[in-house]
């Protein structure tokens, strides 16, 4: 059974001091229907208050919209794009001038990399391995910018680092003699 | 991978817990146990227990003591270790915290490794959480992988990049070349990544975008490229080739073409075929199209393309995706002043919207057709937002009561239908309207005297049916107390009249009174009303007396206070309760709205602000002396100091023209400089225009190096010195007559006050009003001579100024 997984990724614009285009992530969140973290990123600098707060209040907006509105919310001077796959909400706050319709594009291809990573992803995947989400997440997404646009060599370069730590595994646990 | 098994083990034991409390009991144990680890040396599960200490940190519990961990394992040579040390990193160090300076000389040091998977871990780590020293410290070597040959590197480096220019902008300069060269790079990830890096300098650094402009061709020929190509199966997405790159690139295209005519047309084609050619039936073809659109309203596009891209936003209000009615809507509103005829067209959808089901969609179409009301849209917008109001959530009833009123406000077409208007907001919104309402309301009601009847028919039909929306009642109360009479009649023109007792009047008013839903504010209003109609009733006065009576040991002061004094006004100075209760008069008007608006505008008409450039030499074409001077016919109107007013300062050449006209005069005084200071020149000369008329030219240059701004020429007559004028001038006009004196000494003050303000030269008192003084006199029967003229500071106590 495929559950498919709500990628919030929360693009932070960035506010230049002239009329800013570019659109910077601020933070990307996943959390399940109960309201669990399962997934933080922060692409600024932010006390843990701020985000402790900031997780609160997504939260409850998103969990509080009705099933078939639309997938755009307004906060504060940000953005929220949110999307619901299963279990999970995928939350991505970003900046006021970020096309938000790419910003679900963004987290539909998210979900798509974990899912071909996983394989049929759900959200206990996500739970016990969530290092391994981190790391096909910050093999996409860098500085809250995209970093590669193409499925494959993404998926590439994460089986690639996958190989990399089981060979020095192996090789450090290998007895001296 | 092999996932970690302790680390999944810990995560079931919390998971299993059953309470808060339990959980709390197997984190704290797992935290001591993984602190303990901490302090011994190496051993092989350290990555396990780092892992495990992020895990509890994202449940919301308290991980700082690992953040020395992560800059040991950060250090370790293991590619395990360094990997979930860079994790931590990420997730517990922020540049606010003393460790992460730590790790700069470990990011320093993988930077240069020769394994490009802990390369970009480093690259990674920086640009997440690189605070304004660390990026400083390693902006030479970004740059230097910015230029290596491998494109895993050269794209993770670029976004670090960017990174480091949000940080500290000045490092940008270090970039530029660097980003120049990416863009010939075929690898997709280091384009992106190139264009998000030009898009940052060019937006912080205007010269950078001067330099970038010159590569709209090359941005147009990549942007081709992935239109017309074929499926490629690396970055295709449901049909549309790599559409994060296009809408990068399109967002660049934005940027740069921006204010350039140039640019602008450079990508115009390109625009149009992006906006024809892109499949918009999926998400991914509409996020495209929309930064498209974007991208023609913001750059100077010409108006074919301008309406694609309107048409396709009205395409998206269409569509049955919310998500895209929603964004048509949000870019509708950016463009409903610039664009408003396009925008008109789409008006029917728009209205459409407002009965949508989703909250966000309703709000933005609620702001757009309050911005698309026009006075010929008035009467069928209306309808649709008054129906929107019964209708609408909580939240957004303040806003569309208070921007139906502004409308209103600005379009009525009729006095009644305004009336009408605003009572229906009343009724239905009536708790969430602005304080300031009722006020406004009862002066709108005074003022249309024709429709006095009839508002207080409509009120009382109101007042009977409902008495908890707090406005209305205090409205219709004043209404009843102030055209009772009205009401008693019975007879009405515009609506048909009820028959009313005083009997039924008073007991709606002491209903009001009464009432558990009616405000201190409201019984106020209720009790003044029945006070009014002892003056405008004739059998009830008696019922009146008692209910005033009755409040007078009210526990409410006001209403005590209110009710004992209109007793006082019963008994002993009944005398005087008629001349206290009458019709109150017209209240004027100083509200802001359109009169202050139109008398805002007769001011800019004579003040003028004039920018005066170097060696341009302008004329201002003065008022007209001639006014003053017709009162050598005799004072024909009454003196008002009638300069300014009469002519607007023009600056045009065209008033130059009028001038060069009057070479048919006959009489000229020779052009005199009277002012000359900061290298500001002005001269004067007078011309006889007609008979009566005198022309008096101001001549303004500047010789100075420096521009001039804020340029403002006053001019003012001494009242006192007008009034005294005209005695003189009849005593004078006899003496003409009677031939006994010559003319002279007919003295014209003109007192002219010149404001400028030099820029680039700190000059005292260079923007303080500098005045002067002028005096003319008519000698002979026309010419006017200058007799002299000072500069003084100005006195403004003295003088009136006409603006």
């Amino acid at each position: 059974m495929r559950v498919r997984v709500c990628v919030c990724v929360c693009v932070r614009a960035c506010v230049c001091v002239c009329v800013c285009v570019c659109c910077q992530m601020r933070f990307l969140l996943l959390f399940s229907r109960q309201g669990k973290l399962r997934l933080q990123k922060w692409f600024t600098a932010m006390s843990d208050r701020e985000r402790k707060k900031i997780i609160r209040e997504m939260t409850t907006m998103v969990l509080a919209r009705q099933p078939r509105s639309s997938n755009f919310l307004q906060w504060k001077d940000l953005k929220i794009i949110y999307k619901r796959y299963a279990s999970l909400y995928f939350c991505l706050g970003v900046e006021a001038q970020e096309n938000e319709l790419l910003a679900l594009e963004i987290i539909h291809r998210y979900v798509e990399l974990l899912d071909k990573y996983f394989g049929n992803v759900c959200e206990l995947d996500i739970i016990f391995n969530f290092e391994k989400a981190y790391f096909i997440l910050d093999e996409f997404l860098m500085g809250g910018e995209i970093q590669e646009t193409s499925k494959q060599t993404v998926n590439r370069c994460i089986e690639a680092s996958d190989m990399l730590q089981e060979t020095m595994e192996e090789y450090m646990s290998k007895p001296a003699f | 991978m092999s996932p970690s098994v302790p680390l999944q083990e810990m995560i079931r034991a919390i998971r299993s817990a059953r309470t808060q409390c339990e959980e709390r009991g197997v984190i704290q144990r797992e935290c001591a146990a993984i602190r303990a680890q901490f302090r011994q040396n190496d051993n092989g599960s350290r990555s396990h227990n780092l892992a495990k200490l992020l895990y509890v940190h994202m449940l919301g519990y308290p991980a700082h003591f690992g953040q020395m961990e992560c800059v040991r394992m950060i250090a370790s040579p293991r590619y395990s270790e360094k990997r979930v040390g860079y994790l931590g990193a990420m997730m517990l160090l922020d540049e606010k915290q003393d460790a992460s300076l730590l790790i700069t000389n470990s990011i320093k040091n993988d930077l240069s490794h020769s394994n490009q998977y802990i390369q970009s871990l480093a690259l990674c780590t920086l640009a997440c959480m690189g605070s304004a020293e660390m990026c400083r410290d390693l902006a030479p070597e970004i740059d230097r992988l910015l230029r290596s040959a491998n494109s895993y590197i050269k794209k993770k480096a670029a976004l670090c990049a960017v990174h480091i220019v949000r940080k500290v902008q000045d490092l940008g300069e270090l970039f530029v070349s660097a980003a120049r060269s990416l863009l010939s790079e075929k690898n997709h990830g280091v384009l992106h990544g190139a264009v998000v890096l030009i898009t940052e300098l060019c937006e912080r650094n205007p010269e950078t975008l001067e330099r970038f402009r010159k590569t709209v061709p090359d941005l147009v020929q990549i942007m081709k490229g992935l239109v017309i190509s074929g499926y490629s199966p690396d970055h295709d997405v449901a049909g549309v080739s790599d559409p994060f790159l296009q809408v990068r690139i399109l967002r660049l295209l934005r940027v740069l073409g921006r204010n350039n005519e140039t640019a602008s047309d450079a990508m115009n084609d390109l625009l149009a075929q992006v906006a024809t050619n892109t499949d918009s039936t999926k998400t991914v073809g509409n996020a495209v199209l929309y930064e498209t659109v974007l991208t023609v309203l913001d750059i100077k596009s010409e108006s074919g393309l301008r309406v694609l891209a309107v048409n396709i936003l009205g395409r998206f209000l269409l569509n049955n995706d919310r998500n895209i009615r929603y964004i048509a809507m949000t870019s509708l509103q950016k463009i409903v002043v610039t664009d408003h005829n396009a925008v008109q067209r789409h008006r029917g959808t728009i209205v459409d919207c407002l009965k949508d089901q989703d909250a966000s969609v309703k709000r933005r179409a609620l702001e757009l057709s309050l911005a698309l009301v026009s006075a010929s849209n008035i009467r069928s917008m209306m309808k649709e937002l008054l129906v929107f109001l019964s209708s609408c959530p909580l939240e957004l009833k303040a806003q569309a009561a208070s921007g139906i009123f502004i409308a209103a406000e600005r379009y009525a077409p009729s006095q009644r239908w305004h009336i009408d208007t605003i009572l229906h907001v009343l009724t239905t919104a009536g708790g969430d309207v602005r304080d300031e309402t009722v006020p406004n309301l009862i002066q709108l009601i005074t003022n249309t005297s024709e429709l006095h009847c009839y508002t207080v028919h409509k009120l009382y039909r109101a007042l009977l049916e409902d008495i908890s929306q707090q406005s209305l009642v205090q409205v219709a109360c004043w209404c009843i107390g102030e055209y009772g009479d009205l009401l008693l009649r019975g007879e009405c023109q515009e609506t048909e009249p009820v028959q009313v007792t005083e009997d039924d009047v008073l007991d709606a008013l002491e209903t009001v009174l009464q009432s558990h839903m009616s405000s201190p504010a409201t019984r106020g209003f209720a009790l003044t009303a029945t006070m009014k109609l002892s003056t405008r009733i004739s059998d009830n006065v008696d019922r009146i007396r008692s209910i005033v009576s009755i409040y007078g040991s009210c526990i409410d002061l006001e209403l005590q206070q209110r009710a004992v004094e209109y007793n006082a006004l019963f008994k002993k100075y009944d005398h005087m309760r008629a001349a206290v209760l009458e019709r109150m008069p017209v209240i004027q008007r100083n509200s802001s709205g359109q009169n202050s608006e139109d008398a805002s505008e007769e001011t800019i008409k004579e003040i003028q602000v004039t920018k005066v450039k170097q060696e341009d030499v302008f004329l201002l074409s003065v008022f007209q002396v001639c006014d003053l001077l017709d009162l050598l016919s005799g004072p024909q109107e009454p003196l008002q100091p009638s300069l300014a007013p009469a002519q607007p300062i023009s600056t045009t050449t065209a008033a130059g023209g009028d001038l060069l006209d009057l070479l048919g005069l006959i009489y000229r005084s020779p052009t005199v400089t009277i002012y000359e200071k900061h290298g500001v020149t002005l001269t004067l000369g007078c011309e006889q225009e007609s008979d009566s008329g005198l022309l008096a030219t101001l001549t303004a240059s500047n010789s100075s190096d420096s521009d001039i701004s804020s340029f403002t020429l006053q001019a003012a007559v001494p009242k006192v010195r007008l009034s005294v004028f005209v005695s003189e001038l009849e005593q004078i006009m006899r003496n003409i007559k009677d031939g006994s004196i010559g003319v002279d000494g007919l003295s014209l003050n003109l007192f002219l006050i010149l404001k400028y303000e030099i820029t680039g030269i700190n000059r005292e008192g260079a923007s303080t009003p500098n005045s002067l003084f002028l005096s003319f006199f008519k000698s002979g029967h026309d010419v006017l001579h200058l007799r002299s003229f000072s500069l003084f500071r100005c006195r403004t106590d003295l003088i009136e100024v006409i603006t």
